[in-house]
């Protein structure tokens, strides 16, 4: 049953899962017995009532009022069954408790950003702590995007100009998926982000200092953690093809064109800027859609970011 | 059914043998300016077909790049485009005139014993605004292409580059002859039935016809204004959907939805239409409960105007209007389940001919089950929360637009080729196609089911690691299917190069269609057809003899 659990659905993340997974499985229930029913009657009626000859005689039926009341009644029980139930869960799943921790979520094309209650942003990671119930207010600053995690069975629009919310208690650790479930153009299906549940211990720790690897481990390999986990691969790619921000391999020493007519060459200090305000200098042939990471990066992730564009030949 | 009397028919059209609507009269000239609803229905019928390759292939397309995560023949923008394409012609061009408009316009004044529909040039005019509406789609391609989905949301559609307001002008255009051929089929219902034909002694095709007409004519002047509205904000900055302007971007789901749910009957109704006239015939029995099938096409026209909000429950509207939508769809889903049950009952002691119409007609039976009943999952809301916007979602309406009303079409293709071309088709290579898009149809979208409440979301170029053998599954699915689709399109097509062989009445039909010529003549008929027995009367000649018990 298990086994069968984990082929059609993902794992069971929040408190919500559950519940919404036993609805799941009652219709699962009630289709394969109408299904059955009807694919049944089928085979049994082409087998046994196969045309013998051409002047087969059929009785005349023309309707049978019980049978029939009984077909309509029937289903129409069941159906208004499975809607209480949908409407309990749903109803679940809209309030959120009143002592949830609360973060704001804007989404733009196509990263997300959130903003934790002591004011510190990340981009396109949300750390939350685990058994703790969690209220996100988003809001989009673009188009309409989808806030989805299948292991907590959570989706919410959000929309631009006005707030959607949204709650879960997660109930495992390890890192969940989020993605985005409203298409919103080229970066639609890079719109990821990875959600980590931690222990409230962990949890604070990073608060404060973000994760331990990051102040051992090597620049560039840091760099390319931050070029895969923060939306820098959305838009840049590292092998040299054109996407939505110009390709980040063999650029290092190079000189950048840009819209203006300007030129400069590619080194510590132009990719720092181009981090922090990405818009004051926009290279030739790109729109100036890149968000700027102000605030958002730590001073060795934006070192990481440098050393591992040089690493890029 | 109340049998009429049988009246001898009065020839008084004459004319001479070979002659037929096909070639009488002959040249382009009399078929561009024919008023013809028959030579109207086969124009009409070449052109969704066409539109059925096109949309077609692009679906093959799709499926290839798909077949691994990353880029596999297309960049993310092709994508995009193709699958806006896909389904903009799927829906507009190809499904919503399949039945009604071609082979509708082609059957029901036949089925009725009239002589043409009630507004001949209107019927015409509808057509060339059809054309007129493809044209423009096409050139929205060519100039620009569209990447906004079928559903043109705001305020992406209102904010992303490309040919939009092109394209959803055009789509305003099709609404239009949409809306003519629905204004003459409920004419021609009301007006030009045979004498001694009463409501109850309609075919149930045209009871379908007729209610789908009703939904064509009240839903589709919504779109018609919706997309009017949307190319005022991206031509003139009229702020109506975009925050940015003052506007409301969830109104436009309201807006969109209102016609596009609708729209869903628009699309199954007259497959139901198709599947009631074939299963009786094979079966050689009368439909079981047919005031219960006529009256449930009715109710879904009607309930199906109220259940737009289904499409929106994770849209922030709130959890009243969501309860409320999710209450009426259950209540929309029992005159579905009704009609399955009817043809099931129908089929129940009959002598049942696997003739290809009848293979299509019980493929239908189980592939619009699947596709109902995982209805249930989404209908309720909890549940439709994590599926929502899913692959679940792409395979849950393939299965009751393909699956339901293509499967529909391509039987009544088979049932009425002989009625429409004189000519019979290869019946054994005919079940072969039928198979191989039944089991490439399962293959493809059964796959997607479990794609979707896997958790991966549809629309997207890029896809999980995770995600890839299902989806490689899939794609091998769609070949089959093609397969059998290109194989169906191969022996039809050859019927052409044969004499005209088909006999009156090949299956056995009761309808009135049947008592005109293979191809009919360019009046339909050569007598004034008076109805005589009721449209699924099986019975042999009544005689004393013979007077069979009816049962209750």
């Amino acid at each position: 049953m298990n086994a069968l659990h984990d082929f059609f659905l993902p794992k069971q993340g929040s408190t919500l899962a559950p519940g919404i997974d036993n609805l799941i499985l009652f219709i699962t229930g009630i289709n394969i017995f109408f299904f059955v029913l009807v694919a049944g009657l089928v085979v049994i009626f082409i087998t046994r009532y196969r045309r013998r000859s051409e002047n087969d005689i059929t009785p005349h039926i023309t309707h049978h009022a019980k049978l029939e009341v009984f077909w309509s009644v029937f289903p129409l029980v069941i159906l208004i069954i499975v809607f209480f139930w949908g409407f309990h869960g749903y109803m679940r799943s809209q309030i959120a408790p009143g002592n949830s921790m609360e973060i704001q979520v804007t989404a733009k094309k196509w990263v997300w950003q959130f903003e934790y209650p002591d004011g510190m942003r990340t981009l396109n990671e949300l750390h939350v702590p685990l058994n703790k119930p969690v209220r996100l207010i988003m809001s989009s600053e673009d188009v309409i995007h989808s806030f989805f995690v299948p292991t907590f069975r959570v989706k919410q629009d959000v929309v631009p100009g006005r707030y959607t919310e949204l709650w879960f208690q997660p109930t495992i650790h390890g890192v969940h998926q989020l993605m985005c479930a409203e298409y919103c153009g080229k970066g639609h299906s890079d719109m990821l982000a990875k959600i980590s549940v931690d222990d409230e211990k962990t949890y604070e720790k990073w608060l404060v200092e973000g994760d331990e690897s990051m102040k051992t481990m090597p620049l560039p390999e840091l760099g390319k953690m931050v070029y895969e986990n923060r939306g820098c691969a959305t838009c840049h790619s590292i092998d040299g093809s054109r996407s939505q921000g110009p390709s980040w391999k063999g650029i290092w020493g190079e000189s950048a064109k840009f819209q203006d007519g300007a030129a400069a060459p590619v080194d510590a200090n132009y990719v720092r800027e181009s981090v922090l305000e990405p818009q004051k200098h926009v290279v030739q042939g790109f729109e100036p859609v890149m968000p700027t990471y102000k605030g958002m990066l730590r001073e060795r992730e934006i070192l990481g970011v440098i050393e591992f564009i040089k690493s890029l030949k | 059914m109340a049998d009429v009397i049988s009246r001898p028919a009065v020839a008084h059209h004459g004319h001479a043998p070979g002659e037929n609507y096909l070639n009488t009269p002959k040249g382009i000239k009399s078929w561009l300016t024919t008023i013809d609803h028959k030579r109207i229905g086969v124009m009409y019928l070449w052109s969704v077909l066409f539109a059925f390759f096109l949309g077609g292939i692009l679906a093959l397309l799709l499926r290839l790049e798909l077949l691994t995560p990353k880029q596999t023949i297309m960049s993310a923008e092709t994508y995009n485009q193709v699958f806006t394409l896909h389904g903009a012609i799927m829906v507009f061009l190809f499904i919503i005139p399949s039945i009604p408009a071609a082979l509708g316009n082609f059957m029901l004044p036949l089925m009725l014993g009239a002589k043409d529909v009630a507004f001949p040039r209107l019927n015409l005019c509808s057509l060339y605004i059809y054309w007129t509406g493809t044209l423009m789609a096409i050139s929205a391609i060519v100039l620009g292409g569209i990447d906004t989905g079928w559903t043109f949301y705001t305020p992406y559609s209102t904010t992303t580059g490309g040919a939009v307001s092109l394209m959803t002008l055009a789509a305003f255009v099709l609404g239009f002859s949409s809306i003519f051929t629905g204004v003459n089929f409920i004419a021609t219902v009301h007006k030009l039935r045979a004498p001694g034909m009463g409501w109850f002694q309609l075919p149930l095709f045209v009871w379908s016809m007729y209610a789908t007409a009703i939904i064509q004519i009240m839903a589709t002047p919504v779109l018609g204004i919706t997309l009017l509205l949307l190319v005022m904000e991206r031509v003139f900055h009229v702020g109506i959907f975009d925050p940015k302007l003052g506007g409301d971007p969830v109104l436009f789901q309201h807006f969109f939805w209102f016609y596009s749910h609708p729209a869903v009957y628009i699309m199954i109704v007259p497959g139901f239409a198709c599947i009631s006239e074939i299963i009786p015939v094979f079966s050689k029995k009368t439909i079981f409960g047919y005031r219960a099938i006529a009256f449930s096409s009715v109710a879904i026209a009607i309930v199906g105007f109220l259940v737009w909000g289904h499409h929106m429950f994770v849209s922030g509207q709130s959890a009243l209007a969501g309860a409320i939508f999710s209450f009426l769809t259950f209540l929309v889903a029992i005159p579905s389940g009704v009609k399955v049950f009817n043809w099931l009952a129908t089929m129940y002691r009959g002598s049942i001919d696997l003739k290809a119409p009848m293979l299509y007609a019980t493929s239908f039976l189980v592939l619009f089950s699947i596709g109902g009943l995982t209805g249930i999952y989404l209908g309720a809301i909890a549940v439709d929360v994590h599926l929502h916007d899913t692959y679940f979602i792409v395979a849950h309406f393939h299965y009751v637009m393909m699956g339901g009303t293509v499967i529909a079409f391509l039987g009544a293709l088979h049932y009425w080729w002989p009625k429409m071309f004189g000519r019979m088709y290869n019946e054994k290579l005919a079940r072969i196609a039928c198979a191989l898009v039944f089991i490439g149809f399962n293959f493809t979208f059964f796959t997607q089911f479990i794609l979707g409440s896997r958790g991966m979301p549809r629309r997207y170029y890029n896809y999980l690691d995770q995600f890839q053998p299902l989806h490689a599954f899939s794609t091998f699915g769609s070949w089959i299917l093609g397969a059998g689709l290109f194989l169906t399109a191969a022996y039809l097509l050859a019927t052409f190069r044969k004499p005209m062989d088909a006999p009156k009445n090949p299956w056995g039909g009761r309808t009135m269609e049947w008592e005109a010529d293979s191809p009919p003549t360019e009046h339909n008929f050569d007598f004034d057809p008076v109805l005589t027995h009721g449209p699924y009367d099986f019975r042999p000649a009544r005689t004393p003899q013979h007077e069979q018990p009816i049962a209750h």
